[in-house]
């Protein structure tokens, strides 16, 4: 039992560092052929990572221990986050460690030491970044932790096992409430993760660039585990938004043999959400930094109306 | 009707985003696009409620706005919006943040007043009125807050939707005749309404009311 239980956990974990890249790879393949490109294929994150990993990493004389350890909190906390979401089966031992709250607490950990070292040498780039990646962030996480209440309210708990496992039992069709959710949910992961309406992942332009910005010193190993811990990060939003609004085919029963089934239904719904996020990144064009506020308020007063359609529809 | 509740639950909630959808959006083009998608959902929802009363004319009603709201009335307002030339304008409206929140507290108004109605039980379904109400005051706003004439309009089609999605989803259906003469008035309004705009601009240079107002004193 205990065996089955460790089994579980190993396999989604590893899972969710290896299939990271290939979602990235999968993003950029898709918007390259909605530009009509070629692209690069579906392995370039992966290319793109061993070279780096293969490279020295140089770091400038000033940089403190916080400059070097940020690489790798990045990377753990991204790893504990995906260990943290039932995106598989509802009988994850990890799952109930921590409820949607502490989840996002995770991620507010990781942006606030990724801002700190991006301050640490204190470069004009570095400092800028930090400070619009705080802006954004403190933005988004309001609207993110509103995202989430409505089917807390919903389900009565916090915890994402048990919200998965009341909105299973509803079946394939919405709540009319966590419409207006997912539709802010979308907003969100698109700031969360430097996606197109908030940043384009794709440039170092100077006066655009908010999540590069802050990367600019790293090299080598370090900057592998940044890029390869921002893949895990919209990995494990797109989990989360398939385990609020999309819960059917993730497992319940104590037996091995659904997995293969859950995880067939979780690659089909990341390739899907990944299509649908390079069809948005392709339609919209980069909103204006001091337009973010709006784009973020709007997704704020979505998950409220949430909220409110929650208690008007009283279900 | 019970099975069939939860799906048009979730349609009208889709119809009260569009609605808050076209409060924020900015662009001509996109309003019409906005209001393409609310005549789709219209249109669902009133063929779900055909198929759950089974009711033959609802089917025919459902046919109607589908023909002309998904098609016919926004590809007149493109290629009126083609010809002013105001596809691309910009509402110079006022803060979106201001105006998302003046709409969130118009939905607590609405909802608040739908529930006397469903104390007094004569409706089943007092949450879909809850929803139609908070898009019509929020028609009206766009309608109050919009600077150009042709999104003006569009405020007043997107409510003119709302009224009919709450008669089909609450008491299923008006009767035949009426619908097809609301049907015929949007045609008709939408030709004459074209036909003014062109005057609106050859006597004022502009659509923007804010212009007409300033040329009278």
């Amino acid at each position: 039992m205990i065996m089955n239980l460790v089994v579980r956990q190993v396999v989604q974990v590893l899972f969710v560092i290896v299939a990271a890249p290939l979602l990235a790879g999968w993003i950029r393949q898709c918007r390259a052929w909605l530009a009509n490109r070629v692209g690069a294929g579906l392995l370039q994150p992966y290319r793109e990572l061993s070279k780096l990993l293969r490279k020295q990493p140089i770091v400038a004389h000033e940089a403190s221990v916080l400059f070097v350890a940020t690489p790798y909190i990045l990377f753990t906390t991204m790893v504990v986050a995906g260990a943290m979401v039932p995106m598989i089966t509802t009988r994850l031992p990890l799952a109930g460690a921590a409820d949607v709250i502490a989840l996002a607490g995770v991620f507010a950990l990781a942006r606030i030491f990724a801002a700190l070292a991006a301050m640490d040498l204190g470069t004009a780039f570095g400092s800028m970044g930090a400070r619009r990646a705080m802006l954004v962030g403190f933005l988004a996480e309001p609207a993110l932790l509103m995202v989430l209440f409505t089917p807390a309210l919903i389900s009565g708990s916090t915890s994402l096992v048990v919200i998965v496992r009341q909105l299973a039992h509803h079946g394939a069709m919405l709540y009319p409430s966590m419409a207006f959710a997912a539709a802010a949910y979308v907003m969100v992961t698109l700031a969360e993760n430097a996606r197109l309406p908030v940043d384009n992942p794709d440039t170092h332009l100077e006066l655009t660039m908010i999540h590069e910005a802050m990367n600019l010193e790293y090299s080598g190993r370090y900057l592998a585990l940044i890029e390869w811990a921002s893949a895990i990060k919209l990995f494990v939003y797109i989990g989360i938004g398939a385990a609020l609004f999309f819960p059917w085919g993730i497992t319940q029963s104590h037996g091995l043999a659904a997995l293969p089934m859950a995880y067939a239904l979780l690659v089909a719904k990341l390739a899907a959400a990944g299509g649908g996020l390079a069809v948005i990144e392709t339609l919209f064009a980069k909103l204006r930094l001091f337009r973010v506020p709006e784009f973020l308020g709007t997704a704020f007063l979505l998950a409220v109306l949430g909220l409110l359609v929650r208690y008007l529809f009283g279900h | 009707m019970t099975p069939w509740s939860s799906p048009i639950d979730l349609l009208a909630a889709l119809f009260l985003l569009v609605a808050f959808a076209m409060l924020s959006q900015r662009r001509l083009a996109n309003l019409i696009t906005l209001y393409a998608w609310q005549g789709t959902i219209l249109t669902f929802s009133i063929a779900i409620v055909a198929y759950a009363t089974d009711s033959a004319h609802l089917y025919a009603s459902a046919l109607l706005t589908g023909l002309l709201k998904i098609l016919l009335v926004p590809a007149l307002l493109r290629r009126l919006a083609r010809r002013l030339d105001v596809q691309w304008d910009r509402e110079s409206l006022v803060q979106i943040p201001t105006v998302m929140l003046i709409g969130l507290g118009l939905v607590i108004f609405a909802f608040n007043a739908a529930l006397p109605i469903a104390a007094a039980g004569h409706i089943a379904n007092h949450a879909i009125v809850g929803i139609a109400l908070a898009s019509v005051l929020l028609s009206l706003l766009m309608m109050i807050l919009r600077a150009t004439a042709l999104s003006q309009v569009i405020g007043f089609l997107a409510l003119e939707n709302s009224l009919i999605f709450v008669a089909t989803s609450v008491t299923y259906g008006m009767p035949m005749v009426i619908e097809f003469g609301i049907a015929l008035d949007v045609i008709v309004g939408i030709f004459i309404l074209g036909v003014f705009f062109f005057h609106i601009r050859e006597q004022f240079d502009s659509l923007d009311i804010n212009h007409i107002e300033r040329r009278e004193d």
